[in-house]
């Protein structure tokens, strides 16, 4: 088991604006505070997939490969609310490495939190981890 | 109103071929911040063994919303989207989705349980290239809340 270095992802209004229109979900709670209000939310929120998306890439910088990723899955635990302004949102992704399985597969365990709130739950990746050889820069 | 159990295990005809384009993956890639080469250059993809670009491991929730609505809208579950929530997301790759990949989606309703008032639908959208070899299976548990 080993514990794989902290990364950081800032989330801000124009990053939910551009993955609205990059993954075609345009729901109006991820841009507009009033639908998000009537809804009962504090605010706009981002694309549970975002969140999603941005842990996988602390995940491939992990493995140091972006194609290495067999199976991802997540629970979305509590919303990520964006403020209008430029600092946004951060999450934080740590990640515990176990050993491969029989079938050459690491188990990645992922802890995905903002504001000191953890934001997935039970965020686990299955990668193909390349065999170290020592001498990679 | 709950969802109906028994409509588990139903499954809804082959969606329209979903053509990926090199472009659509950059666009992906750099909206959720992914400037790994094999995302945006087709050299650097090949030199990892690629056929074309590599999209980003969750790219495949792109390919199956495009078609959803066929489980979204059917009336017979009659889901109230007011209602519902985004509760699990997994996907299972047998291969990483690649540029030029033609992708038939077909949706399955793997499970509806009920539980407090709250429904729960998983479903499995599966992802095969037009001669049906798989690609990747994209499970979402949308969470219902009932009725306050």
């Amino acid at each position: 088991m080993e514990h794989l270095p902290t990364r950081t992802f800032r989330v801000t209004r124009a990053d939910l604006v551009r993955y609205a229109g990059a993954a075609g979900d345009f729901n109006p709670i991820h841009w507009s505070d009033r639908v998000a209000a009537s809804v009962g939310l504090p605010g706009v929120i981002a694309h549970g997939m975002l969140t999603m998306a941005l842990a996988g890439r602390a995940v491939t910088a992990w493995v140091g490969r972006a194609d290495a990723v067999a199976e991802y899955g997540v629970r979305f635990a509590r919303p990520v609310v964006v403020p209008d302004d430029p600092e946004g949102a951060v999450l934080t992704v740590d990640g515990v490495r176990r050993p491969a399985d029989a079938a050459g597969l690491t188990r990645v365990d992922l802890t995905v939190s903002c504001a000191g709130e953890k934001v997935l739950a039970q965020a686990r990746a299955l990668v193909r981890w390349p065999v170290e050889t020592g001498d990679q820069g | 109103m709950p969802l109906d159990p028994a409509l588990a295990g139903r499954s809804y005809p082959p969606a329209p071929p979903y053509q990926v384009g090199r472009e659509k993956i950059r666009e992906f890639a750099t909206a959720i911040g992914a400037a790994d080469p094999v995302h945006h250059d087709v050299d650097a993809a090949r030199a990892l063994g690629h056929l074309d670009l590599v999209a980003p491991p969750t790219f495949a929730i792109v390919i199956s919303g495009a078609s959803l609505h066929q489980v979204y809208g059917d009336p017979e579950l009659a889901l109230d989207f007011s209602r519902v929530v985004h509760g699990d997301q997994r996907f299972v790759h047998t291969r990483p989705i690649h540029a030029g990949d033609e992708i038939v989606c077909v949706h399955h309703v793997e499970e509806i349980t009920v539980r407090g008032g709250h429904s729960f639908l998983t479903t499995r959208s599966a992802l095969r290239t037009a001669s049906g070899e798989p690609v990747a299976d994209a499970y979402a548990k949308l969470v219902v809340r009932g009725e306050d």
